[in-house]
């Protein structure tokens, strides 16, 4: 009998060190991608030069005197990513606040689900959408130089694919502004629509940045749909109407021709891309300990 | 005194913007619907036995890409699954969500859900491709996938773990059972709905992902894999490899045949967590 | 571990309880007789619930709980290290203050502790289940849906299916934490009636905040105020002639 307790117990304790392997697994797995990334990338660009990789201008991984600077993509990752953020964030926050105040509260509920159902599209059919609808429209009849793939069909096409998120997470920070908020300025004798956007909007407003932040991390790491619609060449961005190449697109462009330095190259751009989503998920759970933080102060600072 | 209101100053601007904030949500979801609606349009005339289940020989066949789907399915799942819901046993029952270790592991899950696909893609080609040196493959595919999809499942099932009410922990151990029994019988089980919801969500991003494949499984769109260290493909590498390549007709029919599944495991998803909340007695 | 005997003496000797720097119980000596029903009375956050869950360890569960002093049912010493802890919890069944049946079916319910103790075979489980349910006065009601979630009964009926489930374990001792505060009065009756029933074969403390219940069901009843033990006797005598003030102020209704 005894010996059976004594069995339960080792079983417990094997059991919790099972759970606990398994909780560590995520940080292995982190530290293991770091390091492979690192020690695969980094002698690479300490070869090529920090300064002429990250700032150099020309992109030739295949030439006989290959030439290897990334910025021109990283220029128009940034362009392409704020683009589509001021699209996604311009509809997707006004979105937001029509489905929290101005909008039938049935509708609104089968609205948010439908746009959370939306969200689960897989990407590629994103791409396809761009590539078969977005691109020739834009060639057709917005582009001067009869160019349709590049740096406004990516942006619209990522636009509308962060939408979800932001609509989502904005209407989350929107619905826990206190209620009492909106009665009391509405006590005051506002109308409805001013205490929404001059109340309400203010004091959602982390919780809205963090969606951004949340936003510009997909934008930045989105793979497939940006590389059917956004042409492809490393130039340097200068126009709406332009072929250009992200960082992201850059990997998957290459995939096809690993070896060697080219190789090396790549995955020194998934170290950039790397540090960058690094940073974008730090300023991300700043934000989010900004906004449980900010909760008790906020009645005094929206005071004025 | 209602009237005299809209002649105040800035009501009317702020009345202005309530019609664009109702343009703005009609914009959005017409936007996203017409990505789905063009493609069923679009493509549902394009499906032809041929494609769905012909030999990949003259014309194109997303037979492959069906095996290939449900082998990566199947890997990233049997990885994940087990290790996902433990971590999260392990944060909930075992930790009171407090302490370096803890803290050390969320922000590890939060990192891991913030990677891009394509670094995953490359993580998983130096590690499976080259370090492993198995080449391109589906195994390896499929478990750099269940690395990718970790996050979600740790993050939902600690979610549904903590929404197990204390009582039934505190019931089954008046009752002398011990920490693990209390777990695997009542907690786990108390949470299942959850779970399963999360499991499937998690499918559905291996189903939905491509990028990571493009680096790791080879893009071999025309031979059935005859094992898993073989190269292959999947549905959505598919969309990609027959728009980049010239078959755009193919590449709209097999979008039907990804939104149908994703749609198909969004169904699933919702009604088997329904049903096992009936069965675990929330419904008479 | 010692095994338990005819012997079901329940003795806390110079009780102290601590949650982090909170003295919660304070020197409390007591020993409660076998097969009786004892009543623990007190206001809200005297202790007598804490001191309550001493018997089947559930505070080891509680963060910063510290415990010192000695405890024993019959001779088991509670805490001593050779005690197994979860073979004490089978001989020392506990009812919540809100019933918590587990989200499975009745029949599961009640088989959760004979399984967890080995119990594998279906005639043996079935007549484990039948009995425990009788003796909880609630296998005619509830008979026909076994197979059923046991969130389907009422909230008396759920309580009575938590005691079946503590019964189905065989306990000696049953801890009864405000088991009636939750239900109608149908229900509490239903229970106080089985406390009589349960007490010619376990021991039986129970918490409680009503006093006629204390008086209807109790044997013995020990007054509780601010962690201390403040008088303990006979459930009449307490009653009808307290020793000490501050147990006559409660009784009588000036405070609590």
């Amino acid at each position: 009998m005894e010996s059976a307790y004594g069995l339960i117990r080792t079983k417990e304790a094997f059991m919790k060190g099972l759970f606990l392997l398994c909780a560590v697994f995520s940080i292995l797995a982190l530290v293991t991608i770091t390091v492979f990334l690192l020690v695969s990338g980094i002698p690479f660009i300490a070869e090529t030069g920090v300064g002429e990789f990250l700032l150099g201008l020309e992109w030739a991984p295949l030439a006989d005197s290959p030439a290897y600077g990334i910025l021109p993509m990283i220029a128009a990752t940034l362009y392409v990513t704020a683009l589509s953020v001021v699209i996604g964030l311009g509809t997707g926050l006004f979105t937001a606040v029509c489905l929290f105040r101005f909008c039938n509260r049935r509708l609104a509920v089968v609205i948010r689900q439908m746009i959370n159902l939306l969200a689960g599209i897989p990407s590629v059919i994103f791409g396809l959408f761009g590539m078969t609808v977005i691109v020739p429209f834009v060639r057709d009849y917005l582009s001067p130089n009869g160019v349709g793939y590049g740096i406004l069909s990516s942006s619209l096409v990522l636009g509308i694919m962060v939408l979800p998120t932001i609509v989502s997470v904005s209407l989350d920070a929107l619905n826990s502004v206190p209620e009492s908020y909106y009665e009391g300025a509405l006590a005051l004798g506002a109308t409805k629509e001013q205490v929404t956007f001059k109340v309400m909007l203010p004091a959602a407003r982390s919780g809205i940045l963090a969606g951004a932040v949340l936003a510009i991390g997909r934008a930045v790491g989105e793979t497939m749909a940006v590389i059917m619609v956004i042409g492809g060449s490393p130039e340097m961005p200068t126009g709406l109407f332009q072929s250009v190449r992200t960082l992201t697109a850059n990997i998957a462009m290459g995939a096809m021709e690993l070896s060697g330095d080219a190789l090396s190259a790549l995955i020194a751009t998934g170290v950039v891309l790397f540090v960058f989503t690094l940073l974008l998920n730090i300023s991300f759970s700043m934000l989010k300990r900004d906004k449980t933080a900010g909760k008790s102060k906020g009645v005094l600072n929206d005071k004025k | 005194m209602i009237k005299s209101k809209s002649h105040r100053p800035g009501v009317l601007f702020y009345r202005i913007l309530r019609y664009i904030s109702i343009g703005a949500a009609a914009l959005a979801v017409l936007s996203l619907a017409a990505v789905t609606i063009y493609v069923l349009v679009n493509g549902t005339g394009k499906l032809s036995a041929e494609l769905m289940f012909g030999e990949y020989d003259e014309t194109p066949s997303i037979l492959p890409a069906f095996v290939g789907t449900l082998e990566l399915i199947f890997i990233a799942c049997i990885t994940a699954i087990p290790i996902g819901v433990a971590s999260a046993v392990f944060l909930s029952e075992y930790t009171g969500g407090k302490g370096k270790l803890v803290r050390a592991i969320r922000v590890a899950t939060e990192t891991l859900a913030g990677i891009p696909s394509i670094v995953y893609g490359l993580f998983g080609y130096l590690v499976f491709v080259v370090t492993f040196g198995w080449g391109y493959s589906i195994l390896g595919g499929g478990l750099t996938l269940a690395i990718m999809i970790l996050p979600v499942i740790v993050r939902s099932t600690e979610e549904s773990l903590l929404a197990v009410p204390a009582a039934y922990r505190e019931g089954a151990f008046a009752l002398g059972a011990g920490k693990v029994r209390t777990i695997f019988k009542v907690v786990l089980p108390s949470a299942a709905s959850g779970i399963v919801t999360a499991v499937i969500l998690a499918v559905g991003r291996v189903v939905s992902e491509s990028a990571v494949l493009i680096l790791t499984i080879g893009m071999v769109v025309n031979k059935v894999p005859e094992n898993v260290l073989a190269p292959g493909t999947s549905l959505a590498l598919d969309i990609y490899y027959f728009a980049s390549h010239g078959y755009p007709d193919q590449a709209a029919a097999t979008s039907v045949v990804l939104l149908v599944f994703v749609a198909v495991l969004n169904l699933i998803a919702g009604g088997l967590g329904r049903l096992l909340k009936r069965s675990a007695g929330g419904l008479k | 571990m010692k095994v338990f005997t005819e012997n079901m003496t329940i003795t806390a000797k110079d009780c102290n309880l601590y949650y982090g720097d909170f003295h919660a119980l304070r020197d409390i000596n007591i020993s409660i007789p076998g097969k009786k029903v004892t009543a623990l009375i007190g206001p809200s956050g005297c202790g007598k619930s804490t001191f309550l869950k001493i018997f089947n360890r559930m505070n080891d569960l509680v963060e910063g709980c510290r415990i010192t002093g000695e405890y024993r049912i019959g001779e088991i010493d509670i805490f001593d290290k050779t005690t197994d802890i979860n073979l004490l919890r089978k001989n020392v069944g506990m009812v919540f203050q809100k019933p918590n049946p587990f989200p499975m079916s009745i029949y599961d319910n009640i088989a959760f502790a004979p399984r967890t103790f080995g119990i594998k075979r279906k005639d043996e489980l079935d007549e484990i289940v039948r009995t425990s349910l009788q003796k909880a006065g609630i296998w005619d009601e509830v008979k026909d849906r076994l197979r059923k979630s046991a969130l389907g009964i009422s909230g008396g009926q759920q309580q009575r299916l938590c005691i079946a489930r503590a019964l189905a374990a065989s306990p000696r001792v049953l801890l009864m934490d405000e088991p009636t505060s939750a239900l109608d009065p149908i229900s509490t009756g239903k229970i106080e009636e089985l406390t009589d029933e349960l007490k010619k074969e376990i021991t039986i403390l129970i918490v409680t905040h009503n006093m006629q219940q204390a008086t209807r069901i109790a044997d013995m009843t020990a007054f509780f105020l601010l962690g201390e033990l403040v008088e303990y006797g006979t459930t009449d005598r307490i009653f009808s002639c307290p020793s000490d003030k501050r147990t006559e102020n409660y009784i009588t209704g000036r405070f609590g």
